[in-house]
């Protein structure tokens, strides 16, 4: 949906290891009441990489069919995630057996490390990310606001760090916007914002931190009209990062005039 | 008495629960007999996961342990 402005390029294409996207937007798939609310809303966002989890098959058929079925594989690049697992052994496991399903190497890997917050468990994390980066894979790892961290999945060689904005599921928005710059400051691998954006100002508010992308799924799939949401996610992506990259003015505590102050009548 | 009856099975832990199957079955044969698409679902089989292209040739024993899983929506 790029607006046009006669300029030649408004933005660079998000890079993820050695692959463009021109969406910065990247969305889960968990919660939609139906598939076909999924996938509309997946459309109306113009996201062009969805996260999928790696599950059980129900032997018993009640339910799902497994989601392949509804995502057009032509257009979205699927990302498996590693959610519910809280050691570095579980994740390393879903994560092959994502591959295995998917035959992509991109992993979203989460090491969760308290049931009440959902919380990354960084030891296992980090563990996790060497052992995967060692296998080949494509390491796009959540992890917490901590800039030491970062730099730490950084020298694992993991492909993207993706620091929560507050708590998976809690839409309380970005919490703390100093250390997302502070991680955006000196990391080289794309730093997508991932988890905890309620609306669409979290969106814009995040963007303009100056990160690569973002990574939501709650805020679009439990809104009460989720195709919507996504369409607001897509433009609060978008201006959000028009305003980072377009420069901010300065705060100031005293207002100025927007008008002349000559010229006026006696 | 149908012939499905007569038919020897055997035992092995399927998706977490135990579970009697027809003996001399390959995970082709399994996921035929479960009516599952191999396409869809990768076979994770004594904490090893099997190669798609070897289901027609890896045997289903007595008491293996096997995991089938696919792509659900998640975040």
């Amino acid at each position: 949906m790029a607006v046009s402005t006669g300029r030649p390029r408004l933005d660079e294409p998000l890079k993820i290891a050695g692959r463009q996207f021109r969406s910065r937007l990247i969305l889960g798939t968990g919660k939609y009441k139906d598939n076909e609310t999924m996938v509309e809303a997946i459309t109306a966002s113009g996201a062009e990489i969805v996260t999928v989890a790696v599950r059980r098959v129900d032997l018993d058929r009640t339910k799902e069919e497994g989601i392949l079925y509804h995502l057009d594989q032509e257009k979205l690049s699927l990302l498996p995630n590693t959610a519910g697992c809280y050691s570095a052994e579980d994740a390393v496991r879903y994560a092959r057996l994502g591959r295995a399903a998917g035959f992509s190497d991109w992993i979203k890997l989460e090491v969760i490390g308290d049931q009440e917050t959902l919380l990354p468990d960084v030891e296992g994390l980090l563990a996790a990310a060497r052992t995967l980066v060692g296998e080949g894979f494509k390491v796009l790892a959540y992890t917490n606001e901590d800039l030491i961290t970062a730099l730490k999945l950084e020298d694992a060689g993991v492909s993207a760090v993706m620091p929560l904005a507050s708590p998976i599921g809690s839409g309380l928005g970005l919490l703390n916007p100093y250390s997302i710059r502070l991680i955006k400051s000196r990391i080289q691998v794309p730093v997508i914002v991932d988890a905890g954006v309620g609306t669409a100002s979290d969106a814009c508010v995040t963007m303009e931190q100056g990160v690569d992308g973002i990574l939501m799924n709650t805020a679009i799939a439990e809104a009460k009209d989720p195709v919507r949401m996504a369409v607001a996610m897509r433009y609060a992506t978008e201006a959000g990062r028009h305003a980072y990259l377009a420069g901010r003015m300065p705060r100031r505590e005293q207002a100025v005039p927007s008008s002349p102050s000559a010229g006026m009548l006696d | 008495m149908s012939r499905e009856a007569d038919q020897e099975t055997i035992t092995i832990r399927l998706n977490g629960d135990e579970r009697q199957v027809p003996a001399g079955l390959t995970l082709r044969g399994l996921l035929a007999h479960l009516d599952l698409h191999e396409r869809l679902v990768v076979v994770e089989r004594n904490k090893e996961i099997v190669r798609r292209g070897d289901y027609g040739e890896v045997a289903v024993r007595p008491g293996d342990i096997i995991e089938l899983v696919h792509f659900v929506g998640g975040g």
